[in-house]
């Protein structure tokens, strides 16, 4: 797949802060690219200098093979733009609000039917003030999608909002994905950004620390896992200990609680106890998410 | 092609007066205070002629005052609008799509212009019912001369606008550019008896020379008799548009 992002070396500093220091990644065509990080840590102000809506100190970008800066006009026609907290005027109406950028753009989709895709087809003569979060943001998605652009920038789109209307968006960007737009979006929700992305980059201090798919970096950084099962039997421990991948068990009454490591762990911990006969009443699993992933590069977690 | 400046422009000034005038306060406001102010004041010192307030023997023109004070609440609901805008990131929001910053920009100003000439002809209907006989300046020329008072006086908004950093704060930064400038306009109190500093900060403020073009054509001296203040409305218009083009932030 060809990279329809490329950035290298981006450096970006108002007045004696860094914003952003050294960051170099690639945006492959028909992905979901998360860029994940706590606040502050350059997320927003690269993805702006990406869509050319900031210039950058030093450093190369290339969106489509245009340059942000030089062919701005060009690339505002094939690229589609959420802001973080953006807004409308208030007493705009969704129709309105549709209807002037569609007035913008040379190739645009029907409205009625972009507004029922986002469900929003009730809320036609709704003034903006009026709508939920979730309603807002799925107008701004809306707004983004209206001259089907060939990538989509979503800047921090479910901060604020309830599990709810999070779960609505996650299924609309997966959909946009589907659709073959690509998606470059940042997030401080490692639950988020695990659920959605193709590919993650961590970035801290405005530099890039890792990037990977969330597997790989659940993998490579954090391979122990967990098993918890409960069960009646005598010595459920003692049998455990030592065998195969299995490093510590250890019960609480009937409550047990076995760790190693690596992909083969579960798989060998179901075979132990199929082969020693042990009667289990419950069983789960407890995988390390991202946000293990950022803790353990960080040393904090990413809402310190 | 269409030009560059066209794409959007007239749907979004169309989208522009359609918000303003759903926010009843701040539309009827700008449009009818200035002519109660009008038909209040017309009443107690006579509408169109200048009359000697009796305690400051100074010739005062109610009509000239309520056609400044149109300008002038263009001017604030201007700035007001557009710190709105800035801090809530509509600004910003406006400058990611296709539309240029002096569509976005001048979209605002033809609002602001439609709306002080429905609010100037409110004005002339109401001078000729309530006060007849003293309405009877040439109504076209007076439009004009309002109409280039306003452009100049809302370049001045959009130095101010530009700066702002928040909305509640350009409230009062315009607030005390606004009352000054109508104190040293020259409606009040004649210019020439200014102590000189005060004379040069009066000239390049542009309420000063609107005063003085549309007492003019009010009088019917007519524009070559203020041919200067044309001039000096349109060239603080242009400096005025400089520097805010200059300052602008968008976010």
């Amino acid at each position: 797949m060809n990279p329809v992002i490329a950035v290298s070396n981006l450096g970006k500093r108002y007045g004696h802060t860094v914003a952003v220091d050294d960051v170099s990644l690639e945006v492959l065509e028909g992905e979901i690219f998360g860029l994940i990080g706590p606040n502050g840590a350059g997320k927003t102000t690269t993805m702006e200098c990406v869509e050319g809506n900031r210039v950058p100190d030093k450093g190369t970008i290339s969106v489509l093979g245009l340059d942000p800066q030089r062919d701005a006009n060009e690339l505002r026609q094939r690229i589609g733009v959420q802001h973080q907290e953006a807004h409308l005027q208030k007493r705009i109406k969704v129709w309105e609000a549709v209807d002037l950028w569609r007035s913008l753009y040379p190739r645009v989709v029907d409205a009625d039917t972009l507004l029922a895709r986002l469900g929003l087809e009730a809320k036609r003569d709704a003034w903006f003030m009026t709508l939920s979060g979730g309603q807002k943001q799925r107008l701004f998605i809306a707004l983004a999608l209206i001259h089907e652009p060939e990538v989509v920038f979503l800047d921090e789109l479910t901060t604020g909002l309830d599990p709810q209307a999070r779960r609505a968006i996650w299924a609309l960007v997966t959909g946009i994905r589907d659709r073959g737009t690509t998606v470059f979006l940042t997030t401080h929700l490692m639950e988020e950004a695990e659920r959605l992305c193709d590919r993650v980059a961590i970035i801290e201090h405005g530099r890039i620390i890792e990037l990977g798919t969330p597997e790989e970096l659940v993998q490579k950084h954090c391979p122990e896992r967990t098993v918890v099962f409960t069960s009646d039997d005598a010595n459920v421990a003692e049998r455990l200990h030592g065998l195969g991948a299995v490093e510590r068990a250890e019960g609480n009454g009937p409550t047990y609680t076995i760790r190693g490591a690596g992909d083969d762990f579960v798989t060998d911990v179901i075979n132990i106890i199929a082969r020693e006969g042990i009667r289990v009443r419950g069983f789960r699993t407890e995988i390390p998410t991202l946000e293990d992933v950022f803790l353990k590069l960080t040393g904090h977690g990413i809402r310190d | 092609m269409r030009p560059q400046f066209l794409r959007g422009f007239w749907k979004l000034t169309w989208l522009e007066t359609k918000i303003f005038v759903r926010e009843p306060m701040g539309f009827v406001g700008a449009l009818v205070m200035p002519v109660i102010v009008f038909i209040v004041l017309g009443r107690a010192f006579g509408a169109g002629t200048p009359v000697a307030a009796p305690a400051v023997d100074i010739p005062f023109n109610v009509a000239i005052l309520a056609a400044v004070l149109i300008a002038i609440s263009a001017v604030q609901s201007l700035v007001a609008i557009i710190s709105i805008y800035r801090e809530g990131g509509i600004l910003k929001r406006l400058r990611s799509t296709p539309l240029s910053p002096v569509t976005i920009m001048g979209a605002q100003v033809a609002v602001k212009l439609v709306f002080t000439v429905i609010s100037l002809s409110l004005l002339m209907l109401a001078g000729r019912r309530l006060f007849p006989g003293v309405m009877r300046v040439n109504v076209f020329s007076f439009t004009v001369a309002v109409l280039l008072s306003t452009f100049s006086i809302l370049s001045l908004g959009f130095v101010i606008a530009s700066m702002v950093p928040t909305a509640r704060f350009a409230q009062v930064i315009s607030a005390a550019v606004v009352y000054p400038m109508l104190a040293l306009s020259g409606l009040f109190f004649p210019v020439e008896r200014f102590p000189p500093a005060l004379k040069s900060v009066a000239y390049v403020l542009p309420t000063t020379h609107a005063v003085a073009l549309l007492q003019g054509v009010w009088d019917g001296s007519g524009w070559g008799a203020h041919w200067g203040d044309v001039a000096a409305l349109l060239a603080l218009f242009a400096a005025y548009t400089a520097l805010s083009t200059k300052f602008f932030r968008w976010e």
